[in-house]
């Protein structure tokens, strides 16, 4: 056994074959049964698999490009519950892009965010109010709702509005000690919902706890982007953009900044690195980022209301972090993937599945331990347990490894534009899918 | 406007400090906590609920077997206590073993994940149990103290309206009160208290005094649980109506009061909850008048948000609080 386990982690032509027909296996049996849940999770499954094989980088993004934008969405598309795929696969993404930036404020600068998902409504709110009938209603001027085709410029707008409101934030907060951050950040979580509930009087901003409707869909080339299948591949772009950029602010000057002061910040500050100025723009990146996907939520969803913006969601995306590794890109990307599905299909299902055992009277279960309602239970846990006996996540971040030979002989400006990996299987930026 | 507001201000002070000293003694436990641990104990907020939950049942219990017919509301009120305090003392000492103590040197940032994990659990645990039981997670209590005590403030000064509460407002004072005092005896004349601020003070310095720093650190949960807990008890019977998500932003205006008078500042603490929630019975009672109905009560958790922001600007070591040079 050890020696064929030997042979596949040796031979490379041996993985990419059984790699191959494990892709092909799942994607054929998702194909022939649509119904199967556990299909598409296997076929998801693949681009973890893909990670860990030891290909070049380059690679494994093309293959895991064709896996996730031609293969996946083909083989869910031949039956009925296509749709219902592809919506958990653009939530996936959402989630994982949101991960992402409190991954940059958890997970790089050390800065615990209890109150995310506030600048996730922010983003959410600040597209809905204007891509509806809302803003007519407060605003005298303009013509409303604006059309479809705002919305690529709203991600920016959402990303920009939401960074404002990290940075009015964490001025106050960032200037004394980090462990204030949390609680703040967790009241102003709380202090974002009541307003955004409360604030149709004295002028009607938000349409209080009634919601925003019918907010406009996205469009691009006169094409209305209405379906799940089709924002599939708005929320894969923008996940793509944002792995890159997140990868790119990693390896940067400000990313080994803010992994310094998480380490230790007296010896960060004595290195020289202004500790309020570096904090504040990670928390204002990573607020950017929640405000960008809330742009994308609320076109996907076309209703928003305060009730999407609990803590709960918070620590839902802290749970992502954690579970995946903290500062670890492709962790969190596992992290939120795992987490978001484990919520949207594995509970239901759960549930589901013990209600039916319910009605048929095989085993009687009181409503008040159905898995749906367990959300916290089971965060909670994961947060202990992981935070306890496995801090680093399941994917554990990496640290990258400079030549130290080259380093002396080489100028320090040319040494930190191309630095040399010496693990040249994963620890680049980009074998992150 | 004035006038209305000085009519309404003996009914804003009564349920005010009803509100503070609840505030008050649970801030208690967030400062001594991070006096010791330099931690923020996020499940504190779901301690208070648990013993808000103990207290209930207990009561509950001593109702249905008819023993709370038999003897005097006080002496039943006693009991509920006593059992309830004992019960989430024993569960924050559990939680500080289990979550806590493993990851003592850990990063703070993993200590605090744990502690926000541990809220969630006790959250969920609390919800399943009583929907399990009553088929409703939001519990109400039968009231023990229901007199109504009618307070004549007009007779003091004409511009006053009379004041109207529940007897339950006096046991609840006065309990709150008596836990304050035994507090603050016990944290300055005490050997255990002395050993605590030894603790807190500089942990391996004391360690090397032969004090038992886990001891210690164990019979600090132990007190702290053990007043929230208790101030469960008094809130559920203020107010009647429980519910498992209580504990958090009740937990967020109290350690908002203890950061407002200090953090690890004890005395600090009881000072600042009684100022939070006199302002925010003031704002929930005045605030709709103050801007001519343009906001509403439901603004008044902002409250202590906005004071927690403004100390954190203007004065971060709190009203009482010493500035703390970091340690290298």
């Amino acid at each position: 056994m050890r020696k064929l386990v030997d042979l596949f982690s040796k031979n490379k032509k041996a993985q990419l074959l059984l790699f191959i027909v494990y892709v092909a296996v799942s994607s054929l049996s998702l194909i022939l049964a649509q119904q199967s849940v556990v299909a598409f999770l296997l076929l998801l499954f693949s681009i973890l698999l893909l990670y860990f094989l030891k290909l070049s980088t380059k690679a494994k993004w093309i293959i895991g490009l064709v896996i996730v934008a031609v293969l996946i969405p083909f083989s869910a598309s031949q039956g009925q519950a296509y749709e219902s795929y592809m919506d958990v696969a653009t939530l996936v993404g959402i989630y994982c892009a949101m991960a992402l930036g409190l991954n940059i404020v958890v997970g790089f600068a050390g800065l615990l965010d209890l109150g995310f998902i506030a600048f996730f409504a922010v983003g959410a709110y600040t597209y809905g109010i204007f891509a509806s009938a809302q803003a007519s209603k407060f605003l005298h001027f303009g013509h409303f709702p604006l059309s479809g085709e705002s919305f690529w410029i709203f991600i920016l707008i959402g990303g920009i509005v939401a960074a404002i409101f990290g940075i009015l934030l964490g001025i106050p907060v960032l200037r004394v000690k980090g462990d204030y951050l949390a609680i703040v950040t967790l009241g102003f979580g709380e202090i974002i919902r009541i307003i955004f509930n409360n604030l149709d009087k004295p002028v009607n901003i938000t349409n209080g706890s009634m919601g925003i409707a019918s907010i406009a869909p996205p469009k691009i080339f006169g094409i209305v982007i209405a379906n799940a299948s089709q924002f599939y591949y708005v929320a894969l772009a923008i996940f793509l953009v944002v792995v890159y950029i997140v990868t790119r602010l990693e390896h940067s000057k400000i990313g080994r900044a803010w992994k310094a002061i998480r380490d230790n910040e007296i010896a960060g500050q004595a290195m020289g690195i202004p500790l309020v100025k570096t904090k504040l723009i990670a928390f204002a990146i990573g607020a950017s980022f929640s405000g960008m996907m809330g742009v994308v939520f609320a076109a996907k969803q076309t209703y928003i209301d305060a009730t999407s913006f609990t803590l709960l969601e918070s620590t839902t995306i802290l749970v992502m972090v954690l579970l995946g590794g903290m500062g670890s890109v492709p962790g969190v990307i596992l992290g939120a993937a795992v987490v978001t599905i484990l919520n949207l299909q594995v509970l239901t299902e759960v549930s589901n599945w013990l209600n039916q055992l319910n009605t048929n009277g095989v085993i009687s279960i009181p409503d008040a331990l159905s898995p749906a309602k367990m959300q916290r239970f089971i965060f909670g846990l994961l947060l202990i347990l992981f935070a306890l006996y496995r801090p680093k996540g399941l994917i554990p971040a990496k640290n990258q490894k400079y030549d130290v030979n080259k380093l002396k002989k080489s100028t320090t400006k040319s040494v930190f534009v191309e630095p040399q990996v010496s693990n040249d299987k994963k620890a680049s930026g980009g074998s992150e899918i | 406007m004035l006038a209305h507001i000085i009519q309404t201000l003996p009914q804003v002070i009564v349920d005010g400090l009803t509100l503070g000293v609840v505030y008050a003694v649970v801030a208690i436990g967030y400062t001594m906590v991070y006096g010791i641990l330099e931690l923020i104990n996020f499940a504190h907020g779901e301690i208070f609920m648990s013993g808000a939950f103990i207290g209930t049942t207990v009561l509950l219990i001593l109702s249905s077997v008819g023993f709370l017919s038999s003897v005097p509301a006080i002496l039943a009120f006693i009991i509920i206590i006593v059992i309830a305090s004992i019960a989430t003392g024993f569960l924050g000492m559990g939680i500080e073993r289990v979550a806590y103590r493993p990851l003592r040197n850990a990063p703070k940032l993993i200590t605090l994940i744990t502690a926000i994990g541990v809220s969630f659990l006790l959250q969920d645990i609390v919800r399943f149990i009583a929907e399990l039981k009553t088929g409703n997670y939001i519990v109400s209590a039968p009231s023990l103290f229901n007199e109504k005590i009618h307070l004549k403030t007009s007779s003091i000064l004409p511009q006053f309206g009379d004041a109207l509460f529940k007897s339950s407002f006096l046991v609840v004072l006065i309990v709150a009160i008596i836990m304050l005092i035994v507090l603050d005896f016990f944290v300055n004349r005490t050997k255990w208290g002395m050993a605590m601020r030894a603790v807190a003070q500089d942990r391996e310095t004391a360690s090397l005094m032969s004090i038992n720093v886990n001891k210690v650190i164990s019979v600090t949960f132990f007190v702290g649980s053990a007043l929230g807990g208790a101030t469960g008890v008094l809130f559920m019977v203020q107010y009647g109506s429980i519910d498992p998500y209580i504990g958090f932003i009740l937990g967020i205006k109290a350690f908002t009061a203890a950061v407002l008078g200090g953090i690890g500042n004890i005395r600090g603490a009881m000072v600042g909850g009684l100022l939070i929630g006199l302002l925010e019975m003031f704002a929930a009672a005045n605030l709709s008048t103050i801007t001519h109905g343009a906001f509403g009560a439901e603004y008044k958790d902002i409250f202590a948000f906005a004071i927690l922001i403004a100390v954190l600007i203007f004065k971060p070591e709190g009203l009482f609080g010493k500035a703390v040079v970091e340690k290298v």
